[in-house]
């Protein structure tokens, strides 16, 4: 026998004002089942539950029916102070006759009828509901963090600190990522590979940490606490237990000419490489696009002169699966390349500044292995066409950010603080030398920023022009750079020796694909798409899944830095808790009416539908059906409504409950 | 239908999270709109099985909304998909046996749209007050119920 408590609140004048509160309960305790019902001024505050409790206890209440606020707003308090009292907490519903009713109605006649029906459906509602528990998940305390960049490192290092094993997944042959190209970083002129090396190290020795370079995540299972990944460790072809990193193999490749990723193809490398002297690991790979065995079953040389055999010409992919209950993405960025049009037909390319037809337009990563003293020029600023040292360099700013004809409207942010510096550092190197700076508008929040961009204008004499730049071309050897001065609405013509672009930040061009297989969302461009953008910066909308970096929007380091961490204290707070605590409200499966159709499957969008064979005792197969996994199952009932056999139900939200709840009408 | 009193019932299906958050924001912004209608909240729009439609007619509603989240929008990524598609093929079945379809309305609703939660409601409730009183639906419900 239902004993049900009806509570009406007046929230002040909230409610009271044009809902006729005593009204509602003297015509609701008319209701069957209704034993109960009160209203009072503040049925939130503590006398208003302490009502509630000794109502509970005093009427032998074993349904509760809250007409206040909306369930957003008090359904957690109301269900707490049901469960102080000893009742179930699902069993209280509420009525919403403040949001939904007082607020939104001026006349009290009305504003009452429609009260009373709200609290007539919710309690023919509260009828059907049954005592639920939270599901508890065991949570795996092991995280995956994807991309060993500057960010991928930070979040690695921080969760690995706390005492939690982290497996790192860097798709190059080493991690660094684009910190590690870097010649000097704004606005200290830290250089970048003295601060960033000893982190590479301190991953590598990191007892807590395992890293798989040259590896990609191959798919995803499960859910928050409970992932399975797994990870493809493409074939370097070194055996990485035995090769100590000698560098023999690199000298001794006859292959001298294939372009440099590391250096952005200002420079060659062999066949068998390291990326750069201080990757982590120092184990070479084999580039089995230009090597010659490859391509012609001869040479060999690499594993003739390795001491300690560890070129191995057969080695395939391997498959590793991990266990992982938190996952961080930090896959980073790339840089618009501005000679081609991009995949995204909209992106119509700066055919007009001749990237890619002059060897001496280049762009911001091309000029920091430049400028850096471990890069093709050992630091000196020597052009790429004839290594003479630029008299004249112009830098353009904003190419292809803030251009939605051309490129893409969103502004790529650490262009303007990287020009500056790239500006300063030439004037540093070449102390005659001239700089310009096309500009469309200075963007430098951050702290030191607005400073260092005066610096460079004040103190290093940067020119800044402010404006865009129409054409770039060669004539008698020089760089002619057109374009116009807004504040002086002058033409402006310039004989460059050089031309530097701050071309557009870029998802990863693979970010989409790793997105469908993580089952998280993104943007328009490919970025990573956090939950919410004020208050939940590096969560995605997956459970159990962070952003950290350049993969959620264009992010300098100390941002990159900065997301890493707060992901890495998400995880952690995930690793905190024994078992994740969810709410009961998840499908389930009536198996003696299941006819395994499996519509439910179809319809899911969590793949939360298993499939499960029922057996008699003996093992023989009696019949297959529907079986929900509580973990991955996130209640939205769609199975509920296709399932044409009526026979898996929502819980919390079953067909008697909506039923009976449209009945009382 | 010639009566001038006549003031219709109305009941909408919504999401929990688009929709009926949309709803407590025009409540929260005190717009105001008619008293007609009813909610009943579901977690997502793909939890509406036809048969509540149903229902609701029977139990004397003069006119059904369904609303949810956008397109693309859906908090469980595709119910609000299915929600329509059942809606649509619901609607076509109604008009097949002779039933008024123009009775059941969709719409989204997003979490930010209060206002758009007053037009879609008062839209609603002037369209079915103008229609009366839904006697068909009960008519042949009662000749179907009487035949067996």
């Amino acid at each position: 026998m239902m004993r049900i408590g009806v509570f009406v609140c007046h929230c002040g004048e909230n409610i009271g004002k044009t809902v006729d509160c005593p009204t509602v309960a003297k015509e609701v305790i008319k209701l069957p089942n209704v034993v109960y019902a009160i209203d009072y001024k503040y049925m939130c505050s503590d006398p208003g539950q302490n009502l509630i409790k000794q109502a509970i206890a005093e009427h032998k209440l074993n349904a509760v029916v809250v007409a206040s606020c909306s369930p957003h707003m008090h359904e957690k308090t109301f269900r707490k102070a049901v469960s102080a009292a000893g009742l179930n907490p699902y069993m209280c519903e509420i009525a919403n006759i403040r949001e939904q009713c007082s607020w939104v109605h001026d006349n009290v006649e009305e504003a009452t009828k429609k009260a009373i029906d709200l609290i007539r459906m919710t309690v023919e509602r509260v009828k059907f509901n049954f005592p639920l528990s939270e599901i508890k998940v065991p949570i795996t305390k092991k995280a995956l963090v994807i991309g060993g960049g500057i960010a991928g490192i930070q979040a690695a290092l921080d969760i690995a600190g706390a005492g939690y094993k982290v497996i790192l997944v860097e798709k190059e042959p080493s991690i660094g990522g684009h910190m590690s190209q870097l010649s000097e970083t704004f606005p200290t002129l830290d250089c970048s590979q003295c601060i960033l090396t000893p982190r590479m190290v301190e991953v590598y020795q990191h007892p807590n940490i395992k890293l798989y370079t040259y590896s990609e995540v191959e798919s995803v299972d499960g859910f928050i606490g409970n992932f399975k990944v797994t990870i493809r460790k493409k074939a370097r072809y070194v055996k990485e237990d035995l090769c100590t990193g000698c560098g023999l193999c690199t000298q001794k490749c006859p292959i001298k000419r294939a372009p440099s990723e590391f250096d952005e193809g200002l420079s060659n490398r062999p066949a068998i490489y390291v990326p750069f002297p201080q990757a982590v690991p120092n184990i070479p790979v084999i580039d089995r696009t230009v090597c010659t065995y490859f391509k012609t079953g001869k040479c060999q040389m690499c594993k003739k002169v390795c001491g300690r055999d560890a070129i191995d010409f057969e080695q395939k992919d391997t498959l590793i699966t991990e266990d992982v209950g938190a996952i961080i993405v930090a896959t980073g960025y790339k840089l618009y390349k501005i000679d081609k049009k991009g995949p995204d037909s909209a992106v119509k390319g700066y055919g007009e500044y001749g990237y890619g037809k002059y060897k001496d337009v280049i762009d911001g990563l091309q000029f920091e292995r430049l400028a850096s003293a471990s890069g093709p020029t050992a630091g000196e600023i020597l052009r790429p066409s004839d290594r003479k040292q630029p008299k004249k360099v112009v830098f353009i700013q904003c190419v292809g950010s803030r251009d939605p004809s051309k490129g893409f409207e969103y502004c790529s942010k650490i262009c303007c603080m990287y020009t500056a510096k790239h500006a300063m550092l030439y004037k540093h190197k070449v102390h005659d030398g001239e700089a310009y700076v096309f500009y469309m508008d200075i963007r430098a929040g951050g702290k030191g920023y607005e400073e260092f961009v005066r610096r460079a204008i004040e103190e290093d004499h940067v020119k800044y022009i402010r404006g865009r730049v129409s054409k770039v071309y060669e004539k008698k050897g020089k760089l002619i750079v057109k374009g116009e001065d807004t504040l002086a609405g002058v033409p402006v013509e310039i004989e460059a020796d050089m031309v530097v672009l701050a071309t557009a930040i870029v998802a990863q061009p693979e970010a989409a694909k790793l997105a469908q297989t993580l089952g998280i969302p993104y943007d328009k461009y490919g970025f990573y798409a956090e939950v919410h953008p004020k208050l939940r910066p590096v969560e995605s909308s997956s459970g159990g899944i962070f952003l950290a970096g350049a993969c959620q929007a264009p992010r300098d380091i100390p941002e990159s830095v900065a997301m890493a961490s707060a992901a890495a204290s998400k995880a952690l707070i995930l690793f905190g808790n024994e078992n994740l605590e969810r709410e009961p409200i998840v499908a389930k499966v009536n198996e003696s009416t299941c006819v395994g159709c499996f519509y439910c499957k179809k319809v899911c969008a969590y793949n939360a539908i298993e499939i499960k064979e029922l057996k008699d005792k003996k093992g023989n197969l009696i019949k297959v059906v529907a079986s929900v996994n509580t973990g991955l199952c996130q209640g939205c009932g769609t199975c509920n409504a296709t399932c044409p056999s009526k026979s898996i139900e929502l819980i919390g939200f079953n067909d008697e409950q909506i039923f009976y709840q449209i009945k009382a009408l | 239908m010639g009566d001038n009193n006549f003031e219709p019932k109305i009941v909408a299906f919504v999401c929990n999270w688009c929709t009926y958050t949309g709803a407590d924001l025009a409540g929260t912004s005190r717009m105001k709109y008619q008293s007609n209608v009813r909610m009943i909240r579901l977690p997502c729009t793909g939890r509406i099985d036809p048969m509540f439609i149903v229902k609701a007619f029977e139990s004397g509603a003069d006119g059904v909304l369904v609303s949810g989240c956008h397109p693309g929008d859906c908090h469980y990524t595709a119910g609000n998909f299915h929600a329509r598609r059942r809606w649509i093929l619901f609607r076509q079945l109604l008009k097949f046996i002779g039933i008024d379809e123009s009775r059941l309305f969709f719409s989204w609703v997003s979490a930010s749209e209060g206002k758009k939660w007053v037009d879609v409601i008062n839209e609603v409730t002037d369209t079915v007050r103008k229609a009366g009183p839904f006697s068909d639906y009960h008519r042949i419900n009662k000749e179907y119920t009487l035949n067996g």
